[in-house]
């Protein structure tokens, strides 16, 4: 049985990771190598970096962190930020990320899933999905990095994901901003409207607190993982014991 | 003894060096055959579509190489699926060094396409050296939207709609269907296995 997997997200400024709540106001929570080695020790199945300042500042992410984390890790691991081309994500894949996410410049300019998942397969394509809930409709938020930059992208968050899974993306990440960093549990109606449409792998991300609300986005959206930040960082949630606790509650899950 | 890694101008070539280093296996970057002159085994590691890697295979020599060399050749992934007679990705003729074909996932009622994640393995040949350590129902990372149906050449399998192949075996030739190089320990044994094998 193919297992749900469990993937605690890095975000990433100026070479350190950071965690901010609703997308502001970031605190400095370590040194990537040594937070990416932790995690992967302690059961994780995957990784996302996202320099969540890249796409602002007008930069891309450095290829020489990304091959220091692929270094040290055995399990995989995907880069987010700034990543404009299909130059951009190669640097990336040769310097050994296995997937790479784009978000911002996907929405700036949508070809560009097309053009990455010709030339690389839409294995490593993963578009990252920044939405709200706005006058009743879930809506795509870009430049979320930046809380000055960050705004509404014309376009509803559902007929976005058909678009770029159309448009060759091999997973979507959705993250539900309103519970972004305040761990009251992922947003299951949301997630659930995108799990009916969304025909290649889904990952949850924003809300998670304890952990009931990973058995519940598994159990209820059925989403294929669960991202979190914040709640693997400070501790609060350790990734062994809480896959000891999926696997008791009858899910699939890799020890 | 050397391993002899074979670059197709693939994407993933990073992860299995740095997994190689991690295990502690030498290894040099070749791409043509007389750069693995020295090699007393060689891995194919594989990302991206079986035509262009085809192509890249025959420019290089390797394709004429792989089907007469007797070394101890691991393919990972694509270059796994690039071991057998014919890919249904591209259809395109392979190398032909394990008989069996290249077919596309069923895409089953419930399941999203392509196979990613952690599944487990079904130990099907727990003798076979390659599998020395490695615990029926051990979890691997496949990546891949085609498949090689289970047969008698699969040391194990997998179940995703169908039963695929995880990893097979024929004569000097092995390969697995999921990476190694991001599998964890379970992954890292296999490349050290492959490593040690007695010719």
């Amino acid at each position: 049985m193919l297992a749900r997997r469990i993937i605690p997200c890095l975000d990433v400024k100026d070479g350190q990771v950071v965690k901010g709540v609703k997308f502001r106001n970031h605190e400095v929570v370590g040194d990537i190598v040594e937070l990416a080695r932790r995690h992967a020790d302690e059961g994780a199945d995957e990784l996302v970096f996202y320099d969540i300042a890249a796409s602002t500042r007008g930069e891309t992410v450095e290829p020489a962190w990304v091959s220091a984390v692929a270094r040290v890790i055995d399990i995989p691991f995907c880069v987010a930020g700034g990543i404009k081309s299909v130059d951009d994500a190669r640097a990336r894949l040769f310097a050994g990320a296995d997937k790479i996410s784009i978000n911002t410049p996907a929405l700036q300019n949508p070809r560009l899933v097309d053009k990455l998942a010709a030339e690389f397969g839409s294995q490593c394509v993963v578009v990252g999905i920044d939405s709200r809930e706005i006058d009743g409709e879930w809506s795509v938020h870009q430049f979320t990095g930046d809380p000055d930059k960050t705004r509404r992208a014309n376009r509803r968050t559902l007929d976005w994901i058909g678009e770029v899974v159309d448009r060759g993306a091999g997973e979507i990440v959705l993250n539900c901003m309103d519970q972004d960093g305040v761990r009251d549990g992922y947003d299951i109606e949301q997630l659930s409207a995108a799990r009916a449409l969304c025909p290649t792998p889904l990952i949850a991300s924003g809300g998670a607190g304890k952990k009931e609300d990973f058995k519940t986005v598994f159990n209820q959206a059925n989403v294929d993982g669960a991202l979190a930040a914040s709640v693997f960082h400070k501790g609060l949630i350790n990734i062994g014991n809480l896959k000891s606790y999926l696997i008791d509650e009858g899910l699939g899950i890799r020890p | 003894m050397t391993v002899g890694l074979i670059d197709t101008g693939c994407a993933n070539l990073a992860s299995v060096r740095f997994a190689l280093e991690r295990a502690g296996i030498d290894y040099k970057v070749a791409v043509t055959p007389g750069q693995a002159g020295a090699c007393g085994r060689l891995i194919l590691p594989g990302v991206g579509a079986a035509a262009p890697a085809m192509k890249q295979l025959d420019a290089s020599g390797w394709s004429e190489q792989l089907r007469r060399d007797e070394r101890p050749l691991l393919g990972i992934c694509l270059g796994m699926q690039l071991l057998f007679e014919y890919s249904a990705e591209s259809d395109i003729a392979c190398l032909g060094l394990v008989p069996g074909e290249v077919a596309r996932l069923p895409q089953a009622d419930g399941l999203v396409w392509p196979h990613m994640g952690w599944n487990a393995l079904d130990v099907l040949q727990p003798n076979n050296a390659l599998l020395s350590g490695i615990d029926n129902g051990a979890y691997m990372y496949f990546v891949h939207g085609f498949y090689v149906p289970a047969s008698s050449f699969a040391l194990a399998s997998t179940r995703y709609g169908a039963d695929i192949s995880a990893i097979v075996n024929s004569r000097h030739v092995y390969g697995c269907q999921f990476h190694p190089e991001r599998s964890g320990e379970a992954g890292a044994r296999i490349l050290k296995n492959f490593a040690e094998l007695v010719r």
